[in-house]
């Protein structure tokens, strides 16, 4: 299916949920936060929350900033 | 001399805002670092505990980076993330509902910027993210000008400190008006951390001796020749600063009062 990363698109081939998103991308889960459709997913949620074709997702981390 | 002589510095009292307290007054950023590592050794030795980041996409193109956090360790400092790069209420609060998401706290360093030239903040969007984030749980530091009525609402807004610039981000200018800060420590009852604009030690230990809460500052080490001393300066002079305003400072006159006693002279 057709999803959208970071304002890019790609293609998610195993399907499945959130976190098997991630780990397709090699994402540890425990460095990011994950937004779905503008909705912020939550850790414990992760691997509850299924992956809809066209789904925009945000994947945010922790850098160096003032 | 005695050998164990007590140093009054260690009665430096810590920093409390909210429910925490540190022993550092000095609060560092951690961007414009040439590496990881260098950032680490900077932070430590500024003596910081309490450490800005900010949340930004990661980079799926890049092989295999190293996260900030793998250096960074949550349990020896206190990471606030910022909400640096917001424009208006609403990114400010996505941005500080995505740092409180990586479980470390739920506090946040606000920033609503209004003017992508000089970064000033958009005090109204600032008031604005300030309520709705404090409704959330949030425990909200604003960065803000140096205006005492605006501190003032954001105080009733419920921010747990107040954190008016010193001069421009990253301008490395200096604290260009004492006068305002002093003026917003005395009315306000929450803390007052001066954010933004120290550009040396003498900046630093200026600062503190307005009396304020504490400084957070970044470019200030991050662009100088050697980051890791100049982190060891501020430290310093955070605390010489904050000292000297507990001290109590002699008063200024204008002219010369002699030190050594007038009489006993030789005829």
């Amino acid at each position: 299916m057709q999803v959208e990363i970071n304002g890019k698109s790609r293609e998610f081939v195993a399907g499945g949920s959130v976190l098997a998103l991630l780990v397709e991308l090699e994402i540890d889960p425990r460095l990011v936060v994950v937004e779905r459709n503008r909705e912020i997913v939550r850790r414990d949620d992760l691997d509850r929350v299924e992956v809809e074709d066209g789904d925009r997702f945000e994947i945010v981390q922790f850098v160096g900033g003032g | 001399m005695k050998d164990e002589r007590i140093d009054p510095l260690k009665e430096l009292d810590p920093l409390r805002i909210a429910d925490r307290s540190f022993a550092s007054r000095l609060i560092v950023g951690t961007g414009k670092y040439r590496s990881h590592e260098e950032t680490v050794e900077a932070v430590r030795a500024s003596g910081a505990e309490m450490v800005t980041v900010a949340v930004r996409r990661i980079d799926l193109d890049a092989s295999k980076q190293e996260s900030l956090l793998h250096h960074l360790d949550p349990e020896e400092f206190f990471l606030l993330p910022n909400t640096a790069g917001c424009f208006t209420a609403e990114d400010a609060i996505r941005y500080a509902r995505l740092g409180r998401e990586t479980g470390l706290s739920s506090w946040v360093k606000l920033e609503v910027i209004g003017d992508q030239e000089t970064l000033l903040p958009d005090t109204e969007a600032l008031l604005q993210a300030t309520r709705v984030l404090t409704a959330e749980g949030f425990t909200v530091l604003p960065y803000t000008n140096d205006d005492l009525i605006t501190a003032l609402r954001l105080e009733d807004a419920g921010a747990a400190a107040v954190m008016p610039l010193a001069s421009p981000i990253g301008s490395g200018l200096g604290l260009l008006n004492p006068l305002n800060i002093r003026l917003l420590k005395s009315r306000l009852s929450v803390p007052v951390i001066v954010d933004a604009g120290v550009g040396t030690a003498s900046d630093a230990c200026l600062t503190m001796e307005q009396g304020v809460d504490g400084i957070l500052m970044n470019t200030a080490l991050a662009a100088a020749e050697r980051p890791v001393l100049m982190a060891s300066a501020m430290r310093l002079a955070v605390r010489a600063g904050r000292a000297a305003y507990l001290a109590g400072r002699m008063p200024t006159r204008e002219w010369a009062v002699p030190s050594s006693p007038s009489t006993g002279m030789l005829d």
